[in-house]
């Protein structure tokens, strides 16, 4: 360690060095600031050190320096104008003061460095004393002074410039700290006056402008040296009242190290840090002001950051010089390492560490002293039970509790530690995250990050980011086009001047100004008027004068506004004047303008004063100002004088001495003869060098003129000058106020009434087209949709076009192209300005830029073309020429992105005169960029001296109130769902305009067209409007009716009314199915039982076991189930195995009489040999002709299949034809296939083999045979049953014509026995088939949607018992107890049986027989048209209409024909019943069961027939329940077909009844109407029917024989026709054979085939289509002729009964 | 032909069904199948598949492997019924019985890529345990009439289901034309198509 002396020797050594240092450089630079700065940078340290004392002088300094900062910045302010000029001043003081100033200070130095090293030793305190405030230096200084406002001034700029410094010394050397309390009071009541004072001497503009010559840069940049020097002190302010801040305990550390060392940094430092000052003034001189304002905080805040950047500074020279003044050898020392025994170590430890003692610690320190523990649970209270917590780890606890201070309030009275019985408490005691009152932690906030697209998604993206640029083209407007008439030319001009003239009235300029005047003048009144009467100061003076300039300019302006006001509604009318003649001489008018004048009365007396007042005025104040104006001339003038006066005298002497040196020169011998005057003159002339001495020589005749005196202004003819110009820019007092109104409510003459010219020109003017495109930096970007030229040359755009931009923008041009015909040509250009960053989408207002073109066009028509002279006048004089031209409304910005952030560049930085370039408009201000900010405007808006009352700055005023005040806009609308729009993928209107859209809707809403429509295209323009074509049509046609389609009203009505139904129940369906059961998705095995046809485990499996291995007659099996969704078309095909028939109509010979002699051919020669021996001998050789040659053919889906022809009548096929089947739309689904109306129709045919006879050609060695086929039968299958039952096997029935020509159904009478017996019961042809489909699909379930009903709940529960039963133990019997009807309610199945009266007609048609009513009222249930419910709903649904519903639909299925038959039978007497079973082909249906007289007949209500029970070709296979009126029963017994059951409904063995004793019928209302009423039929309908038929089934034949002529025989027609009435009336059986033979008498050369078809009437297709399936019209014989013949029988209530008798005829020679 | 205007976009799969892991069964087999909606149709490669029985080797005893191909590309308009695959897995039960063993669905990945994915399985309970025992007994365990049914979420709420395994497959997506109609496929974050969390899931599921 370093002794004392050491340190004191070292010190003055350094103190020394520094001296001489600081006394050279004093010397070398007085002038400069650097010394300045340095001597203060000295002091700095020295500051640092004493601000870390605290003593109670330091603290009243500091306050002192608080105090002078805050007057500093007050006068820093001011001094910055000012300053300079009173610098001026200063500098002027003698200057040997200054040096002697210098001297006192260095030694002042000396001493300070001197007391630094004592304060060192003496521990720093006492340094205070030779620091005296420089707070009352300053206050101290006032007294002597003699102006008060200087000193002021001059205080903040002495407190640093140098004479600061000397005045400080003396200050010093007076020691006034003992002063300073008075001081700080002098200071504080002296602060009021010199802020008055500064404020009363500001006039900075004027002042600065006089006086400002920066001439003394020497004292203005003084003041920067103090800034920083004043302010090292604040940290140490601070740091006052708390803990040491970091560079005490800096100091604090330093200190306790060798002093040494730190004198030497302390040098260092400063020599460091003068260096670094004197580069810092320079650039402190700038931020000067800026410091200035922020005052005394900133500038504590930039010493601190100073200070910060030091710190480290110091530190790094302090180890250098450490290292450097000791070697490291000094502190080591090399010695054993210390050990410390463990016990030692504990007991060091005891006396630091703490060890909470396991042991309990005692009750009694626990306790407040003196207290015994309180156990509350002894005195009956309720303690909860505290949480288990080992005793060890409490007494650890309490332990450590007890150590601490406060330890005892954490015990309860009973000595232990406080605890909840509980700890986990009931509800959260986090704060809330949502309070209401308070807003929410800003880092709890969620914040909201719009979805963006990634970087890696946008390759390419520059790294500058994206911008949108939004380019608004939203229209044009032409002011001239090529196409203007010159009406449009001239309304055009009248049209602008409007729009100045709306734009102006709108400004209102001139009211405005006119106010503004009276306003000023009524000022100017005042101030001349006012308190200070006469005695004006000079400033009011001035300010008197400054009003007077205002008040003229201000009127000069409102002069200038009147006229133009004037002018332009006189340029109006006048243009108004021209359209009209213009108007008249052409006689027609191409634009709807019109002028109309509103007079508006005004006040004449009030007028005219006010009129007399202001030319008086005016008057007045133009005679002041002549006055003023004569004054100022005549001072001018008097001036002018002067100088001239000067100048000649200067002329003259010059002159004189010109003469003089002449004279001199001529007579320098001469002496001098020389007046007084010029004598005077002669020493400044010498003065002056020769060179002027020329000059004026050669200017000697042109000095300046002698000035004129000003006249007197002529008062009198000011008066009338002003009258004058009243009288031209003004109303004439009481003349009505004129407003001029531009209205568009004329018309345009007509086209037709126009020359041709015009015409031409009208043309012309629709055939343009105007599109603009928009160009980026000269790319083209887009462009408009193309908009037809109005005949108002107007175009709007109105489209917003988003630019993402990437590349700065440079230009941005908008062209306008003009398309005649297909060629766009460029019409002009528009350079729109690119925006500024600031100026943001929706902000931004459209403006409207100009542009023209200069495009020469001449038209031959009424066009006055462009850049081409015209006239309006007929002569061609007043020749014009006009360029196209217009203006663009467009509005360019940049887009805005999340969270509004605009997405724009970022600003470049504006020009720096930005600000001051212009005031009066914001906008060449500072660019529409400013207005967005609204500090800047405020700025601009103070700087510019706004007018807040003129009108056009109300908004800026407005705005700059809102902003000033601080508010922030709140929106003004509340949401609900603020994220919503975020998600809208577009907008409602483009959803709904656009067609892909619709198309996805309406698919999903699985509207029928579009339900399982397959690939949407993927592009809107791919969509078209075909698609909707359709559902359009459905749409709009909902009522309307196509008679043409249906042939017949009544019917038509009822498609439309069937469709609407099958709608709403396919909809009601839709949604039906979606609702899913279990078994609809898992397929389980269900729980095996015993017993039961169910796939009982036990009876299947036992079943299996006792199965025969090969049985001799194989049961079909059952197949693997497809469900069908996956299928493709192709994938299904149809197998129809044809068996084989029996009873097929045999041949009847030729003719029934003996053959005739006509016929040489006679029987084929090859038949007979081919033919089998013949069996029936009574045929004889007839027999071999007769044999009939059957084949069956099958078309599906326009597929026909058929088999090879076999013999017989009975013949055996055994064939199997496949049929492909293809769903439509490819759509596979359930409710797909269900809805396929395809029939399957199973034709079966006779094949004739015709034969032409021998071809000659080849020697007569081959025969020419044609094979012919004729129908016999067909049996018609709907795919929908086939689909529902998967499969069908059975017998049909054929449908046989009642007549087939040629033909005969009589029994083959070779064979007897008692088959045929069973077979003879019935009558027709049998077909045995089976269908099925490969692969086997799942047949679709029915809806089980619950419907509502109103029936009782407890019968409804009770029905779905009583199904459910019927279900588990008989599954494939049918069972319907409650069904729906066609409102889509559920209702009970007996409601539907009453009995209903059958047409009285029918019953009156055989009033003998009832047998044959029967049979005929059977026959008109047939013959209303059957429709079945499944192909029609889609859904396996049954729907059950009431019998007048189905009467008055007339269409329906088996239900509502049995039920209408079981109604009519009950009504005539019989007993009936409904059969639920199941039939082939229909599957589930209804049959009508009478019993008469003891026997059973079943009735199959579509087709009229009846059947035995015991019949064996009875289609009905299965009967699941009987339904009559009042009960419904569920066959039980073993067997379902009907011929193996009894039919006894008696038996409760047999027949389970649903209502029973238990249940008995709660007596039921029938939902049938009591009576049904019918209208009679009208034949008139029924002949126009037939004959529309007829045509248009013939029209049909020759369409399908494209090829061969079709003849009709109308013979064979006529008779045709006559006898289908007798075949009706024979009820559809074969008449006899009265006809034929009849036929055959009157055609006895033709060999005719035929037959009459019967049908019930539903719509002409299916009539058409049986027609074809019969194949008649494919007769190819070319001498083959045709009859046709239709008969239309009408029965009650419109039910129609059609026959078609088609027949071919073959001439057989 | 490269069309500028194209109407249709394909997405072409590449892929395999790696393998199964089912800790209590062996020697199973999958299906797959692929369910997609109206706007989509395949152009080639097969829609259905069945692949080889595996059974676990001694190795990985819970590891079954069957590495079947997937090969398919479709064409859509609409991104709407983007294809997903259903795969189920069956096996013999201790009768010999050919039994279910899972159901699994998932999505074809968007992105093209390749991508790995674990579907968990699962299998539809009987209803009662009367049920249960007797479809055991019998080797007809309950099962979807359609396995298309996973790939939907209608009418699932009917169905109770057991979770029986997983099912690993890897895909190789190609898309063309994607972007040309205005869809952007491609991931935000390159690293999410490598990523299944489903091992942890696994881990859980397990435990």
């Amino acid at each position: 360690m370093a002794s004392a002396s050491d340190i004191g020797e070292k010190l003055r050594k350094k103190r020394r060095a520094f001296q001489e240092s600081l006394g050279k450089r004093h010397e070398a630079d007085q002038q400069a600031l650097v010394p300045h700065g340095s001597e203060e940078l000295v002091r700095r340290p020295l500051e640092d050190l004493t601000a870390a004392e605290e003593d109670p002088g330091e603290t009243l300094r500091r306050q002192m320096k608080a105090q002078r900062q805050r007057r500093k910045k007050k006068l820093q302010e001011v001094g910055s104008v000012s300053g300079s000029g009173e610098r001026v001043e200063e500098r002027s003081q003698p200057r040997p003061h200054e040096e002697q100033q210098q001297e006192v200070e260095e030694v002042e130095e000396v001493e300070e460095v001197e007391e630094v090293g004592a304060s060192r030793r003496r521990g720093l305190a006492p340094l205070v004393v030779s620091r005296p405030p420089p707070g009352p230096q300053t206050a101290v200084s006032p007294p002597p002074s003699s102006s008060q406002s200087e000193r002021v001034v001059d205080t903040p700029s002495s407190s640093r410039s140098d004479q600061s410094m000397r005045q400080r010394m003396r200050e010093k050397l007076r020691a006034a700290r003992s002063k300073a309390e008075s001081f700080l009071q002098q200071e504080a009541s002296m602060e009021p006056g010199s802020r008055l004072q500064s404020l009363r001497d500001r006039d900075p503009l004027t002042r600065f402008d006089r006086q400002g010559e920066p001439d003394h840069p020497g004292p203005s940049e003084a003041p920067t040296s103090t800034g920083p020097a004043a302010t090292p002190r604040e940290p140490a302010r601070r740091g006052e009242k708390g803990r040491p801040t970091a560079e005490e305990s800096y100091n604090f550390f330093t200190f306790n190290f060798d002093p040494e060392p730190e004198e030497g940094t302390d040098e260092k430092s400063r020599r460091k840090r003068k260096k670094k000052k004197a580069a810092e003034e320079e650039g402190e001189d700038d931020d000067e002001e800026e410091e200035a304002e922020r005052g005394g905080e900133g500038a504590s805040e930039e010493e601190e950051y100073e200070q910060d950047e030091e710190v480290p500074l110091v530190r790094e020279e302090e180890e250098e010089v450490f290292i450097i003044d000791q070697s490291s050898q000094d502190f080591l020392e090399v010695r054993r390492a210390d050990y410390l025994g463990y016990q030692s170590r504990l007991l060091r430890d005891s006396g630091l560490l703490f060890m909470p003692s396991l042991l309990t610690a005692p009750s009694s320190r626990k306790l407040p002293d003196d207290a015994q523990p309180r156990y509350l649970e002894e005195e009956g209270l309720y303690v909860g039970e505290r949480p288990p917590v080992t005793p060890s780890n409490e007494n650890i606890l309490e332990n450590r509790v007890l150590k601490q201070e406060e330890g005892r309030r954490w015990f309860g009275d009973d000595g232990r530690i406080l605890a909840l019985p509980d700890p986990i408490k009931e509800s959260s005691t986090r704060p809330p995250l949502f309070l209401l009152e308070e807003e929410l932690d800003p880092a709890l906030h969620t914040v909201y990050h719009k979805a963006v697209m990634s970087q890696h998604a946008v390759r390419g993206a520059g790294p500058q980011g994206e911008y949108q640029l939004d380019v608004d083209v939203s229209g044009l407007i032409f002011s001239h086009h090529p196409l203007f008439s010159r009406e449009h030319v001239l309304t055009a001009r009248l049209a602008q001047s409007y729009d100045l003239h709306l734009s102006r009235g709108r400004g209102n300029l001139s009211l405005h100004l006119t106010h503004k005047l009276d306003g000023l003048r009524s000022a100017l009144r005042r101030m001349l008027e006012g308190p200070g009467g006469g005695a004006l100061t000079p400033a009011m003076r001035r300010r008197v004068s400054e009003y007077r300039l205002e008040v003229r300019s201000t009127r000069l302006l409102r002069d200038g506004e009147l006229e133009k006001d004037r002018a332009l509604l006189r340029t109006m009318v006048t243009l108004w004047k021209e359209v009209k003649a213009l108007r008249e001489l052409q006689r027609y008018s191409n634009t709807p303008y019109k002028l109309c004048l509103r007079r508006e009365e005004v006040e004449r007396a009030l007028d005219e004063r006010q009129y007399e007042e202001e030319v008086l005025m005016e008057v007045m104040e133009q005679e002041a100002e002549s006055e003023e104006l004569y004054q100022k001339r005549l001072g001018a003038y008097r001036e002018q004088l002067e100088e001239w006066k000067v100048w000649r005298r200067q002329q003259k002497a010059k002159q004189q001495k010109k003469k003089q040196k002449r004279k001199k020169r001529r007579k320098k011998k001469r002496g001098q003869s020389v007046d007084d005057t010029e004598d005077d003159e002669e020493d400044d002339v010498d003065d002056e060098d020769e060179g002027e001495q020329e000059v004026s020589d050669a200017e000697g005749e042109e000095g300046p003129p002698r000035p004129e005196a000003p006249e007197r202004p002529d008062l009198g003819a000011l008066e009338a000058r002003v009258r004058e110009k009243a009288s031209r820019i003004r109303r004439k007092p009481g003349e009505p106020l004129l407003v001029p109104e531009l209205t568009v409510a004329g018309n345009i003459t007509p086209n037709d009434q126009v020359p041709r010219a015009e015409l031409a020109r009208r043309e012309e003017v629709l055939r343009r087209h105007l599109l603009v495109k928009v160009l980026y930096n000269e790319k083209e970007v887009s462009q408009t949709d193309r908009r037809a030229l109005g005949p108002d040359f107007r175009v709007h755009f109105g489209q917003i076009f988003n630019l993402r931009v990437r590349n700065a923008p440079q230009s941005i041009r908008l062209q306008v192209f003009e398309e005649v015909g297909s060629a766009p040509s460029l019409l002009a250009g528009v350079c729109v300005p690119v925006p500024e960053p600031s100026v943001l989408t929706g902000r931004t207002p459209t403006e409207e830029l100009e542009f023209s073109s200069n495009q020469r066009v001449l038209f031959s028509h009424e066009g006055v073309g462009s850049d081409v002279p015209f006239s309006f006048q007929e002569d061609g004089g007043n020749r014009q020429t006009l360029l196209t031209s217009g203006k663009m409304a467009c509005c360019v910005s940049w887009g805005r992105g999340e969270e509004d952030a605009p997405l724009a560049p970022p600003p470049t930085q504006p020009p720096p005169g930005a600000l001051h370039r212009g005031c009066g408009d914001p906008f060449p201000g500072m660019g529409a960029s400013g207005l967005g900010d609204l500090r800047r405007m405020g700025e601009w808006a103070a700087e510019s001296r706004l007018d807040p009352n003129d009108p056009q700055n109300t908004a800026v005023m407005q705005l700059l109130k809102v902003a000033c005040s601080g508010e922030v806009t709140a929106p003004e609308y509340f949401r609900l769902e603020q994220l919503q729009e975020e998600f809208n993928f577009a907008t409602e209107e483009e959803l709904e305009r656009s067609r892909r859209f619709r198309l996805l809707r309406l698919r999903s809403q699985e509207v029928s067209e579009f339900r399982n429509y397959r690939c949407v295209p993927s592009l809107e323009r791919e969509v078209t409007d075909k698609t909707f074509q359709e559902y359009e049509r459905r749409l709009r046609e909902g009522d309307m009716v196509d008679t043409r389609e249906h042939l017949d009203s009544h019917r038509a009505l009822v498609a439309k009314y069937l469709q609407k139904i099958r709608e709403s129940v396919i909809n009601r369906f839709l949604v039906a199915k979606h609702h899913y059961l279990l078994s609809d998705l898992v397929m389980e095995e269900q729980v095996p039982s015993i017993g039961g046809a169910g796939p009982g485990i036990l009876g299947l499996n036992l079943f299996k076991l006792a199965e025969p291995k090969r049985p001799l007659k194989p049961q079909r099996k059952e197949r693997k189930k497809v469900t069908a969704q996956n299928l493709t078309d192709g994938d299904i095909r149809l197998l129809v195995n044809i068996i084989r028939a029996y009873d097929v109509p045999a041949r009847r010979p030729f003719s029934s009489r003996p053959p005739a002699p006509a016929r040489p051919g006679g029987p084929s020669f090859s038949e007979s040999f081919a033919a089998p021996p013949p069996q029936n001998p009574a045929q004889g050789s007839d027999w071999l002709l007769s044999q009939v040659r059957p084949f069956v053919e099958v078309s599906f889906q326009r597929t026909v299949l058929q088999t090879s022809p076999a013999e017989g009548p009975n013949p055996c096929w055994n064939q199997e034809l496949e049929l492909p089947f293809s769903a439509p739309n490819g759509d596979y689904s359930t409710t797909g296939l269900q809805a396929v109306k395809d029939v399957v129709f199973i034709n079966l045919f006779d094949e004739v083999l015709q034969e032409l006879g021998v071809d000659d050609a080849e020697g007569g060695r081959s025969i020419h045979t044609r094979v012919e086929r004729h129908w016999l039968g067909s049996v018609k299958i709907p795919f929908s049953t086939i689909y529902s039952q998967a499969r069908i096997d059975g017998t049909f029935k054929v449908d046989t014509p009642a007549v087939l020509l040629g033909y005969s159904k009589e029994r083959s009478h070779g064979d007897g026995g008692g088959y045929d017996t069973v077979r003879s019961l019935s009558e027709g042809t049998f077909l045995t088939v089976f269908i099925t489909m490969e692969p086997q699909l799942v047949p679709g379930d029915t809806v089980r949607e619950k419907f509502d009903s109103q029936e009782e709940e407890r019968l409804l529960l009770a029905s779905e018992r009583f199904e459910k039963e019927a279900g588990l133990s008989f599954p494939d019997r049918p069972c319907l107890t409650s069904v729906i009807d066609i409102s889509g309610k559920m209702v009970f199945i007996t409601r539907f049986i009453r009995p209903l009266n059958p047409p009285p007609e029918l019953l009156d048609a055989f009033p003998n027989s009832p047998q044959d009513a029967t049979d005929l009222v059977a026959r008109f249930v047939s013959l209303v048209p059957s429709l079945p419910d499944s192909t029609s709903f889609s859904g396996a649904c049954d729907l059950w209409s009431t019998s007048d519903q189905f009467l008055t639909l007339l269409a329906g299925d088996e239900e509502e024909h049995a039920v209408l038959l079981c109604n009519y039978f009950l009504s005539m007497g019989k007993k009936a019943w409904l059969i639920i079973g199941t039939a082939i082909p229909e599957g589930p249906t209804a049959y009508v069961l009478t019993l008469e007289q003891s026997r059973f007949l079943i009735w199959n209500p579509s087709s009229g027939h009846h059947y035995g029970q015991h019949d064996t070709f009875c289609p009905l296979q299965a009967v699941g329940c009987l339904v009559s009126a009042d009960n419904v029963w569920f066959n039980i017994q073993e067997h379902a077909s009907p011929m193996r059951i009894s039919l006894d409904v008696g038996k409760a063995h047999l027949w389970k009844p649903f209502f029973s004793r238990s249940f008995p019928h709660p007596g039921l209302a029938s939902v049938q109407p009591p009576e049904l009423l019918y209208r009679r039929s009208d034949r008139a309908a029924a002949a126009e029917l037939q004959e529309r038929m007829e045509k248009v089934l013939k029209e049909k034949l020759m369409e399908w024989r494209p090829r061969q002529p079709t003849r009709w025989n109308r013979y064979c027609t006529s008779t045709l026709r006559h006898f289908l009435p007798r075949l009706e009336l024979s009820g559809g059986r074969d008449p006899d054979d009265q006809h034929r033979l009849e036929l055959q008498a009157l055609l006895g050369d033709y060999r005719i085939s035929g037959f009459p078809l019967h049908l019930p009437f539903s719509e002409l297709r299916p009539v058409v289509e049986a027609v074809f399936s019969t194949g008649v019209h494919s007769a190819e014989a070319s001498n083959v002729e045709f009859a046709l013949a239709v008969y239309v029988h009408p029965y009650p209530n419109n039910v129609l009964s059609v026959w078609v008798y088609l027949a071919s005829l073959l001439r057989s020679r | 032909m490269a069309s500028n205007n194209p109407s249709v976009f394909l997405l072409m799969i590449n892929g395999q069904i790696e393998g199964g892991n089912f800790p209590e069964y062996d020697d199973l087999y999958c299906k797959y199948c692929f369910v997609y909606g109206h706007d989509w149709a395949p152009t080639s490669g097969l829609e259905e598949g069945i692949s080889q029985i595996t059974s676990k080797s001694r190795l990985s005893p819970h590891k079954l492997i069957w590495n079947f191909p997937l090969e398919i590309t479709f064409k859509s308009t609409n991104p709407s019924g983007w294809p997903q695959i259903v795969v189920s897995v069956y096996g013999p039960d201790t009768f010999g019985n050919d039994v279910v063993r899972g159901y699994g669905a998932t999505h074809i990945p968007f992105s093209p890529g390749q991508h790995t994915k674990t579907i968990p399985m699962f299998v539809p309970e009987s209803t009662s345990r009367l049920q249960k025992f007797t479809s055991w007994l019998m080797g007809r365990r309950p099962e979807y009439t359609d396995p298309k049914v996973v790939a939907q979420g209608e009418g699932r709420e009917v169905t109770r289901v057991c979770s029986q395994g997983f099912v690993t497959l890897t895909f190789h997506i190609v898309t063309k034309d994607m972007k040309k109609l205005g869809y952007d496929g491609t991931p935000s974050d390159p690293s999410n198509t490598l990523s299944p969390p489903t091992q942890s899931l696994y881990m859980r599921t397990r435990r």
